[in-house]
């Protein structure tokens, strides 16, 4: 666990230096731990692949007028921290996205096929068929980052992006694969969409997935596509 | 009571000190751009530091007061009038019914101010009112204000009804008060500032020579600018060798550097988190002087301690917090 100052509000707590299962536990753990037992002076906390952030106010952390806020947080971090790696936790939610494949919610579908010399339906069956970990959430409101892509239809994001994919567009980039929350401009290889609303601020919780959650998407027809939005 | 907007200038938008406490569901900050303007424009009308106020950019909007009004315009010195008279920012100004508080060409700066005695009033989204403009919530329907926008007016504090008490039975029109805010708060914004900073994550990776113009280079904010972040156009930088970092939590103030060379430097509206390698910091009490730059204006970057920076945080906390004690305890 490394301590780093991310300007003059904020600590940076590196975990590791690559997306694992393991590393991304540590950076479970260490949320978990944050918001049961937060430091004073702590605004929020920020989870990520390898890291946790902790954002604070200097004015409020300052324990010690010899030492400074940040020297100060850090210890009151490290306290709380102390034999974190220990603690057990909660069972990943299971969260089920279905998701209507091709036509025009997935105009990319086809070449993604094309460029692994399958058929789109093989496409489909192996993005369905995939068991999905929501590493962080982040980069727009609800957007989260899934890991477990299958390597046999990863595909380089498009040389040019378009400037406006529709929310719940189902999307390949690289090596991963995801749901834009919102209407936004974006470079993935668009395969389907989903009827759920990811990222809805009339919703208590208003994103959809959070980190931990373990994501399933099921492929589903276009009338239940159609029926779904309606009863949404 | 309300203010109606007559027309809704460049981008008028309702802001506050945003919405921290849920960057871990990937929602922004946001907030004012210029955060020390909107908390001393709430200090001079007897608000709450946090309460939500109008951020006008470059031109701002004309807005009619349908009563008799406590307000203070702080941030940039865009050319401020009512009913025709020039009047002066950084000062309690009490408007009667019936005024129009117009702007006209911009001087210094980007973002004014104009805050209102009792807090604009829009519904809290996340905490907050601040308008977040890319998801279209927060603030007025989640956008910026336009001609015809009725936007309501929380009710005033009592340190506000007596603020504007001494200023109701003044002659002049508008009554503009004789006090302000100590000089040594007010910041002095210009064209071309140095920001401070705090190094990096990855300043390390720069190359000697990319080093030494970062901090050797005069910046230009480029066009393609705005409450999200600022391009700086100008020098390009590269990497001593190419990095492969993992996305992770990015500040208010951060200058990343995206593959192309030209550093982006992360405002009020940035998201949560960033995968571009991170040059440094600007520190806090910067922050105001960079809010208020405008396309074409030039920016240069000094290196200074977190020790010094935390420093100066804490007297610009100690300064203000002497600052609204003041105003209580003056005798109206």
């Amino acid at each position: 666990m490394r301590f780093a100052p991310l300007g003059d509000r904020a600590v940076m707590i590196t975990l590791g230096d690559t997306v694992s299962e393991s590393t991304h536990r540590q950076v479970r753990s260490v949320t978990a731990r944050l918001a049961a037992h937060p430091p004073t002076g702590l605004v929020d906390v920020v989870p990520a692949f390898a890291s946790v952030a902790v954002h604070y106010d200097p004015a409020l952390a300052g324990r010690d007028a010899a030492s400074s806020p940040y020297r100060d947080m850090v210890t009151a971090l490290q306290e709380v921290l102390a034999n974190v790696a220990h603690d057990a936790l909660p069972a990943p939610r299971l969260v089920d996205i279905p998701v209507c494949y091709g036509g025009e919610f997935g105009p990319d579908l086809s070449s993604v096929a094309d460029r692994h010399s399958m058929d789109p339906d093989d496409v489909v069956r192996i993005h369905t068929a995939g068991d999905y970990l929501v590493y962080m959430v982040g980069f727009m409101p609800g957007f989260a980052y899934l890991g477990g892509l299958s390597e046999r239809i990863a595909t380089p994001r498009r040389s040019s992006p378009r400037t406006a994919v529709p929310a719940g567009t189902v999307g390949i980039g690289g090596q991963q694969t995801g749901v834009y929350p919102l209407v936004s401009p974006g470079g993935w290889n668009l395969i389907g969409r989903t009827p759920f609303k990811i990222f809805d601020i009339a919703r208590p919780e208003p994103g959809l997935l959070a980190t931990g959650d373990r994501v399933r998407f099921r492929a589903i027809s276009l009338e239940e596509f159609h029926e779904r939005v309606a009863a949404s | 009571m309300t203010l109606r907007i007559v027309t809704g200038g460049l981008q008028t938008t309702v802001q506050d000190l945003g919405r921290a406490g849920h960057q871990s569901t990937g929602v922004p900050v946001g907030g004012a751009m210029d955060q020390l303007a909107l908390r001393i424009g709430n200090m001079l009308v007897g608000n709450e530091d946090g309460a939500a106020a109008l951020e006008a950019s470059l031109i701002g909007p004309a807005i009619a007061f349908d009563q008799d009004a406590l307000i203070a315009l702080t941030g940039a010195d865009l050319d401020a009038s009512i009913n025709g008279t020039p009047v002066a920012a950084w000062h309690p100004i009490f408007v009667t019914r019936g005024a129009t508080l117009r702007f006209g060409q911009p001087r210094i700066g980007c973002h004014a101010y104009v805050a209102v005695a009792g807090g604009v009033d829009v519904p809290i989204v996340f905490g907050s009112r601040s308008t977040y403009l890319r998801a279209q919530f927060g603030g007025f329907e989640g956008r910026a204000l336009r001609s015809g926008d009725l936007v309501q007016v929380g009710a005033a504090s009592p340190l506000s009804e007596r603020i504007a008490g001494s200023l109701r039975e003044s002659d002049a029109v508008p009554a503009v008060a004789r006090w302000s805010l100590g000089g040594s708060l007010r910041p002095r914004y210009g064209d071309d500032p140095t920001a401070r900073l705090i190094a990096g994550a990855h300043i390390g990776n720069l190359s000697d020579d990319a080093r030494e113009r970062f901090f050797g280079a005069t910046f230009r904010v480029s066009s393609s600018s705005d409450r999200m972040g600022y391009r700086l156009d100008g020098v390009e930088l590269a990497l001593a060798a190419p990095v492969e970092l993992l996305s992770e939590a990015v500040v208010f103030g951060t200058v990343q550097l995206p593959p192309g060379g030209a550093p982006i430097v992360l405002m009020a509206d940035r998201q949560t988190t960033g995968g571009y390698p991170r040059i440094g910091e600007v520190i806090s009490v910067d922050l105001p002087l960079i809010a208020q730059l405008k396309p074409g204006d030039r920016l240069r970057f000094r290196l200074v301690s977190l020790d010094d920076a935390q420093g100066l945080y804490l007297e610009r906390e100690q300064e203000l917090a002497q600052a609204r004690f003041a105003i209580a305890l003056r005798p109206f």
